[in-house]
């Protein structure tokens, strides 16, 4: 992700934040079920929160190792071609096996964080902000006070940590926005209409993103 | 694969209730002496059309003696959850259980009802080798894949461990194996349902294989020995969490019926027969403080009847007891349907209140002694026991036949399949149709109905009416 700006790739995070958060399958109906079956809208915020906090945990949890291999500014180019032909790979399974992971199942509806946590991973979630996260870690990004390796890793958890946030952020109120607007005006026979078949586009995602990040260290220095 | 979700898949109980009607029903077809294949029969059930009430098409097993009792869907509302995560299954698949083979059929209703055919067998040997499990029965789909609940353990007559549920493959139709991880005193089973956003399931017992399949056992239920308990389990943690005991006299607690809508907390339960005074009745369970609770809130008599028109089952007694075999609660948990497959009465409850219901409609039509032929002018052998209600709540269809062996002990003169279907009033009230009235091929009983979309006891709802 050569060619690409801070700015762009920053954009990327936060659309990729919009894309995980509108969709059903990530769990703003159950915030809305939430209140629905509680004590009403004052709900949606702890189902919301237990949901975003899931989230950012499970986006935390792929970025942070790539932020310390990150550090290997030697390798840089090759990290960045192995994640982004991880995440490619990830995609193809995924389209090729698109069985939904049954223990998602077992968890129980009272345990929304750890539901987000698992589904968003069972799904490959974090792996799309991969190739988008090492293209911000390049080291031509940085000023030169943060080269040395200590300082690189810290800098590059950083970044870590603000891209998993500004994700879990822009995933958690776009989907807050979509439970809000069900619960106060939209009603119920929204559920049904807000489903969209993502079982072949999700993967293909990864491939997408994948394919972008594998190019860009191919073809980058 | 489809791009949205399956039209038939409502978020709310209300939602369902407002989807247009019914326009094919489902019935199965058992040959009450195993002579013949045991089959799936279309029902049309549009009034407006020249075929209304009469049986359109008939899917034929390749095998005999199999004997269908209970029948779902592979898919139904509750794909709408997230926490499920198959949102794009479709309500395609009707699975329907062998009951006494132990066989399993799956069968596909598209592109047309007119058209449905076999799309897999499940071989009895897969479900023993599996899951230990024998005689299956009730069909819920759930988190976890199509839930089957068995009435038989392994062995020859099915008493070699306990019975229970096992799961099948939501896609693959695939034996995946027991559920139960702690079933804790649960020896027998019959239906279960759940409230799935709360996690947790309510299942019910009959009786050991030894106890139904040659007929009913009088000494056995004069001694008390048929199923009397519920029991209540975490349903993701598959933990059986309180047992409560109905009361030894309170023989055959069937059809589990927990309200549609997921804020409430409690259920009904319908008992056969109260052996101290051949009383049926309904209970209604409940949630509360985090523990269950169960209290009888309705009870039916028995009829008095002259010794000559009685099997001899029942001579001794000088009376019909209602026989409470069936329950069905509307989508709205207002009306709860109770069949009297005995003295030949559907009863129709108000169950606004869950802790009082009220009579509200009842109508008469066939029994063991009353013997009340349809309004059409037609007999009705046997008495009210499948009911099913259409998804608005304003038609009850129901059939005749409760099973091969104990249709002969009560009803010896014979029950030729038949469904018709009443008029329920929308503040209650019920009326049969005169003009409805389906009839069976020659040698066919019917049983369980099912309605094409979803009816009232298929669909498990994760979303409130609000």
């Amino acid at each position: 992700m050569n060619g690409w700006t801070t700015a762009s790739l920053w954009l990327a995070v936060l659309s990729s934040g919009l894309y995980h958060g509108v969709n059903p399958g990530m769990g703003w109906p159950l915030a809305v079920s939430a209140a629905w079956m509680g004590e009403g809208r004052r709900e949606l915020l702890p189902a919301l929160a237990a949901l975003a906090a899931g989230h950012f945990l499970a986006m935390a949890v792929i970025l942070l190792p790539f932020a310390a291999m990150a550090a290997l500014v030697t390798w840089e180019r090759e990290i960045r071609g192995g994640a982004g032909l991880a995440v490619l790979g990830v995609g193809i399974l995924l389209l090729a096996n698109r069985r939904h992971p049954r223990f998602l199942a077992r968890i129980e509806p009272t345990r929304l964080a750890f539901w987000s946590f698992a589904a968003a991973t069972a799904h490959g979630a974090g792996l799309m902000l991969v190739p988008i996260y090492l293209g911000l870690c390049r080291p031509e990004r940085l000023d030169d006070g943060h080269r040395a390796a200590g300082a690189l890793m810290a800098g590059n958890a950083a970044v870590a940590v603000q891209v998993a946030a500004a994700h879990a952020v822009v995933m958690i109120v776009s989907g807050g926005v979509l439970a809000l607007a069900v619960h106060a005006w939209l009603g119920p026979q929204y559920i049904r209409r807000a489903w969209f078949n993502l079982d072949v586009a999700w993967p293909l995602s990864l491939v997408l993103v994948g394919g972008i990040g594998l190019a860009a260290s191919v073809s980058g220095t | 694969m489809t791009m949205r979700p399956d039209p038939t898949f409502y978020a709310t109980p209300r939602l369902a209730m407002e989807a247009p009607p019914e326009k094919h029903a489902y019935a199965l077809m058992l040959s009450g002496d195993f002579s013949q294949p045991d089959g799936l029969a279309v029902i049309d059930v549009d009034p407006a059309s020249k075929t209304c009430g009469s049986i359109v098409y008939t899917v034929m097993m390749p095998n005999r003696g199999d004997e269908f009792h209970h029948f779902g869907w592979n898919a139904c509302s509750s794909a709408l959850s997230p926490l499920t995560g198959h949102a794009f299954l479709e309500r395609r698949y009707l699975i329907i259980p062998g009951m006494r083979s132990s066989r399993i059929y799956v069968i596909d209703t598209r592109p047309d009802p007119t058209q449905a055919s076999i799309h897999k067998i499940i071989e009895p040997e897969e479900i023993f080798r599996k899951t230990g499990y024998s005689r299956p029965h009730t069909i819920h789909c759930g988190p976890e894949g199509i839930y089957v609940s068995t009435l038989g353990g392994g062995g020859a007559d099915g008493t070699q461990g306990p019975p229970g549920i096992f799961i099948l493959d939501c896609q693959t139709f695939e034996v995946l194996g027991r559920w139960e991880i702690d079933r804790g005193p649960q020896d027998k089973h019959y239906d279960f349902w759940w409230n799935l956003p709360r996690d947790y399931m309510v299942s019910s017992e009959w009786a050991l294989p030894p106890q139904f399949e040659n007929g009913i056992v009088p000494e056995d239920l004069l001694s008390n020995k048929y199923g009397h308990r519920l029991h209540f389990w975490d349903l993701r943690a598959r933990r059986n969490v309180q047992t409560i005991d109905l009361g030894a006299n309170h023989q055959m607690a069937l059809e589990v019926r927990p309200a549609h809508d997921p804020v409430k907390e409690y259920g009904f339960v319908g008992v056969v027969v109260d052996t101290t005074n051949l009383e049926g009745s309904i209970w209604t369970w409940w949630r509360q403080g985090g523990s269950f609770h169960c209290r009888k809130t309705a009870t039916i008599p028995p009829e008095p009847a002259s010794k000559d028109i009685l099997p001899p089952l029942l001579q001794g007694f000088e009376a019909v007891p209602p026989l409470v075999t069936d329950i069905d609660l509307s989508l709205d948990d207002r009306f709860l349907y109770v069949s009297c497959w005995g003295t030949g009465e559907m009863r129709q409850y108000d169950v606004s209140d869950p802790m009082a219901p009220r009579l509200a409609g009842s109508v008469h039509i066939g029994g063991i002694a009353r013997r009340t032929k349809h309004p059409g002018g037609v007999d009705f052998q046997g008495g009210p026991q499948m009911v099913e209600i259409s998804r608005d709540g304003r038609r009850v269809y129901w059939t005749n036949s409760l099973y091969s062996t104990w249709d002969d002990q009560f009803y010896p003169r014979g029950i030729p399949g038949a469904m018709v279907k009443a008029n329920a009033g929308a503040n209650g009230g019920l009326e049969l149709d005169p003009n409805f009235f389906v009839e069976f091929p020659k040698g066919y009983r019917s049983h369980q109905i099912r309605l094409e979309g979803g009816d009232c006891s298929t669909d498990s709802f994760c979303y409130p009416s609000v």
